[in-house]
């Protein structure tokens, strides 16, 4: 038997309720780092940078998810660019992106992985 | 610089000066009109439309004071005297001289009265301008014993406007008729037995074939003597018997006349003087004289290229003619009579829809050369665009009812058809616009063409020809709605769905995204269910919605406490001031009459709001779609020249309408006199007081597309104003699309101003009643949505920047300091900007 080592380190967020079902909440970690957690139906998580990077304003967590053509997207609430969000890339700005974090559910606690 | 004059002022003079400043931008003619009547030029084809209203303004031609443009001095109430051809110089009745380079000889024409003894008793008026509107209506309105009577002399086109505009004054007209049938130029026989009893049956008493051989004074009425021995008992009289050019001013410089009167012009509109032209009512172009505005507009246009190097010559006239007169079509295009050789009729005449149509064609049947449609003008633009072209089928299946015959299709008209008539604009200028210019709605080709842009009548053959070119006119939402945002409000209201989840599971695919979620937000909220943050709704809102302020660029809200009306008492002044220095909000007044404070984090709405709760206030909508402010002046309590109580009106009007969601935002302002401090035209609807009342515009916007408001309802009680807004508003939000303000939709709408009248005035469509009670209930539901927040802790615990960190605020927000105040520090200023 193998096992696959995950040698990322998580880190507790909040309680999965406290994610309403399709929308987003913001976490701050060490070193003022911002990231933005969404929960989509079927308890389907999704973790991108706050920042977002067409306004330069901390507020991807409070755009509207949706989909576009299926590719799971959050809206940004400034000028309305869309980021996937399994990628983070933006779908109306060529070349522009997003970071990405892993994020997990154990035990009812949504965790990320330390940016 | 060349000087160029203008003797009148009436709708084709202002379509040359329009013209000539727009093939001269750099200004090589100064423009200096010289106008008889007291007010600019204004649309003398829509005269009638005035009784509806009696407000001068609804007549108005856009931009026809030509405010701002230092090349167009416009002298009004000065008409010319005398033209000195030798001098090139013109004098007018005051005695103001001015030297011309080019002179435009635009004085119309007046109307004629028949040799009738005792036409000029008091009480015998004529129909021509706003003045004699007036007239009629001051001696309409004289007390008399029961229904007042009147007669009209001459049962042409005019004749049967003037007896609209009796019967809309409550009185009974007679129209008297020499020839045997009513509008003798535009229909025939057979159409005229119809319209007489069309006309009939709406209270107007028609004789025709006969003369008016006098009028008689019988005490304070008078009698009119008909030819037949009929004897009229009537109040007043109106002579509407055709009018006569008026070219004196060439009689009397010497230049040539036509044989029947007119100022004698080439094909390029030139008198005998090279110098000077003619052009409209008062011009004989190689003779013949024109009494519509189409021709007319066509030679503004050709003086108009000729003084700026072009060579445009008169073209072929279209006289053909399109009206409803008292709800009934009249349509006569190409050759009406018949009178090419050898041309055939084929006509329908259906007494049991009261409709008759006839189609005159070429003698082997194959080419159209014109026809009359009386009851139903539907075909009328594209069988007139058809004229002197092959038939698409024969022509008995043209006329045959819609859907059992060959229905014309935009298709079927050749590149050179003409689509507007008024505005001479072609299929094939129409196509050029679409792929040329990229012209993808209606409204973009009538800003690019002008096209529709007069009467209005070709517009729905715009939409057409839209979707000829290919040019999907979708109405669809988004990706995932295929339906309409009205659609979509009416499947909404009808299944009485409650959640985004079931509408998209059941109208819609995928998952939504930004622009259907909010959509379906605001029918939700509108049709009333709950506060915008319950359950899922809160996912669905915009984010200035979601957390109830106005979102910033640096991820910060503003605030803005609700002031109604403006009005503000110096306490509550204070509770702002404390508000804005505790919490350190940079202050702004904003063109709404409100006080915008700036700089608030999430975590720092919920307090604000609950300081300002606690003293009297809500906050306010300077966000999202739905009733901002409704500004006013300071109205009869203060003002030396207000009339009536605007600021009272304004605050009874915001309270009323707070909260409502709508396809955009709305404005609103009430003015307390004609002065219009308020700037009410420039709102969603706007209110004017008058002496006796109100008046009521609507459509109207600022942005990057500005638009006066467009008189809706006239000198209206308080009761009725309100009642009118309530349907206004609700018909708005149940039928406009998304993001679409007022004004765009009445333009859009079939039928515009009219239609919408119709509907919430007049009740056209029955759905007054249910409009009333939706309005009624959003009334009786509104609650404050931000004391909402407060007294809700799951609501409230969404107020935080940070899930794992509450109370911290976001670290990336920052302020300096600017004359005084704090304004946002931007992090890494953005430089991707898609």
């Amino acid at each position: 038997m193998t096992v696959s080592m995950d040698r990322r380190t998580w880190t507790a967020v909040c309680a999965a309720g406290a994610v309403p079902e399709n929308s987003g909440v913001a976490a701050l970690f060490d070193g003022g780092v911002q990231v933005a957690v969404f929960r989509l139906s079927g308890d389907r998580f999704h973790a991108l940078s706050n920042v977002d990077p067409c306004s330069g304003a901390a507020v991807l967590a409070r755009g509207i998810v949706g989909d576009s053509g299926g590719v799971p997207v959050v809206a940004s609430p400034v000028y309305k660019e869309r980021f996937d969000l399994r990628t983070g890339e933006c779908l109306d700005a060529e070349g522009v992106s997003v970071p990405v974090y892993g994020v997990r559910v154990r035990g009812g606690v949504v965790e990320v992985e330390s940016p | 610089m060349r000087t160029l004059v203008v003797a009148g002022h009436g709708m084709v003079a202002h379509r040359l000066v329009e013209a000539v400043r727009a093939e001269d931008p750099d200004g090589a003619w100064r423009i200096v009109v010289l106008a008889e009547e007291n007010r600019p030029a204004y649309d003398r084809v829509g005269l009638t439309s005035y009784v509806e209203c009696w407000d001068p303004a609804a007549l108005a031609l856009p931009g026809a004071d030509y405010a701002g443009d230092a090349n167009v001095e416009l002298r009004l109430g000065d008409a010319v005297s005398s033209v000195d051809r030798a001098q090139r110089t013109v004098v007018t009745e005051s005695g103001f001289e001015v030297s011309y380079d080019a002179l435009v000889l635009a004085t119309g024409s007046r109307p004629f009265v028949p040799p009738v003894p005792g036409r000029d008793l008091p009480g015998c008026f004529v129909y021509r301008t706003i003045e004699d509107l007036d007239a009629i209506r001051a001696a309409a309105a004289k007390p008399g014993r029961g229904r007042r009577a009147a007669v009209v002399i001459g049962g042409g086109l005019l004749g049967l406007e003037a007896a609209k505009a009796l019967r809309d004054m409550g009185m009974s007209p007679h129209v008297v008729e020499m020839a045997p049938r009513l509008m003798p130029l535009q229909v025939d026989d057979g159409g005229g037995s119809l319209l007489r009893r069309l006309i009939t049956e709406l209270d107007v008493t028609v004789h025709t074939g006969t003369s008016t051989d006098a009028i008689e004074a019988d005490g304070d009425r008078l009698l009119a003597k008909l030819g037949n021995g009929t004897e009229l008992d009537v109040d007043l009289v109106v002579f509407s018997a055709g009018v006569r050019p008026r070219d004196d001013l060439a009689r009397s410089s010497g230049l040539e006349v036509g044989e029947r009167g007119g100022i004698l012009v080439d094909d390029g509109c030139r008198t005998s003087d090279p110098a000077v032209y003619a052009i409209g009512e008062c011009a004989a172009v190689e003779g013949r004289v024109y009494g519509i505005v189409a021709p007319g507009y066509a030679m503004a246009e050709i003086v108009a290229s000729r003084l700026t190097g072009g060579a445009g010559t008169f073209p072929e006239p279209d006289t053909s003619t399109k009206l409803k007169l008292m709800g009934v079509d009249v349509a006569s295009f190409g050759d009406a009579h018949a009178k090419t050789e050898g041309a055939l009729e084929v006509a329908v005449n259906d007494a049991v829809a009261g409709t008759y149509k006839k189609l005159v064609v070429s003698d082997d049947g194959k080419t159209l050369l014109g026809g009359v449609l009386v009851g139903d003008a539907a075909e009328y633009n594209t069988l007139r665009a058809l004229v002197g072209r092959p038939l698409p089928a024969e022509p008995g299946a043209l006329l045959a009812p819609a859907g059992g015959g060959a229905a014309v299709g935009i298709d079927a008209l050749p590149d050179a058809a003409q689509i507007c008539s008024c505005n001479a604009v072609s299929k094939a200028d129409l196509v050029g616009a679409v792929h040329e210019q990229g012209c993808d709605s209606v409204a973009k080709l009538k800003a690019c063409t002008r096209a529709g842009t007069s009467c209005g009548s070709c517009v729905p053959l715009l939409g057409k020809l839209l979707t000829a070119c290919g040019v999907e006119q979708s109405k669809a939402l988004c990706e995932h709605f295929g339906q309409s945002r009205a659609e979509l409000f009416q499947i909404i209201r009808a299944t009485r769905i409650s959640t985004f989840s079931e509408v998209i599971d059941r109208y819609g695919t995928g998952s939504g995204c930004a622009v259907c979620k909010p959509a379906v937000a605001s029918i939700l909220a509108t049709l009333g269910n709950g506060h915008i943050l319950g359950g899922e709704q809160a996912t669905l809102q915009d984010t200035n919605d979601r957390f109830l302020a106005n979102m910033q660029r640096n991820g910060t809200y503003s605030v803005v406490p609700r002031i109604p009306g403006g009005e503000i008492t110096p306490e509550k002044l204070l509770v702002i001031a404390e508000v804005a220095r505790d919490f350190g909000l940079y202050t702004k007044i904003t063109g709404g009459q409100r006080i915008d404070l700036f700089g608030a984090t999430v975590d720092q709405l919920p307090d604000i709001w609950r300081r300002l709760v606690d003293a009297g206030f809500e906050s306010g909508h300077a966000y999202g779609k739905a009733l901002r402010t409704v500004k006013s002046c300071v109205g009869s309590t203060w003002c030396r020249y207000g009339v009536q109580d605007s600021v009272g009106l304004a605050i009874e009007l915001e309270l009323r309408y707070r909260g409502l969601r709508s396809p955009h935002k709305i404005k609103s302002a009430v003015s307390g006199c004609a002065r219009e401090c308020a700037e009410a035209r420039s709102k969603d609807f706007g209110v004017i007081a008058t002496e006796s009342g109100w008046n009521l515009y609507v459509g109207g916007n600022g942005g990057l597309t500005p638009r006066h408001a467009d008189l809706l309802v006239s000198d209206v009680d308080t009761e009725t104003l309100v009642r009118t807004i309530d349907r206004f508003l609700m018909f708005y939000v149940r039928t406009a699309d998304r993001l679409q303000r007022t004004a765009p939709w009445i333009e859009e709408m079939d039928g515009g101003l009219d239609h919408l009248r119709a509907v919430i005035v007049d009740d056209s469509l029955g759905i007054c009643e249910d409009l009333d009670a939706a309005m009624a209930k959003h009334v009786d539901n509104y609650a404050d949505e931000w004391r909402g927040v407060l007294e809700d802790p799951e609501k409230l615990a969404r107020f935080s920047s940070f899930v794992n960190a509450p109370g911290t605020p976001d670290p990336t927000i920052s302020f300096r300091a600017e004359r005084g105040q704090n304004v946002p520090v931007m992090l890494g200023v953005p430089e991707v900007r898609s």
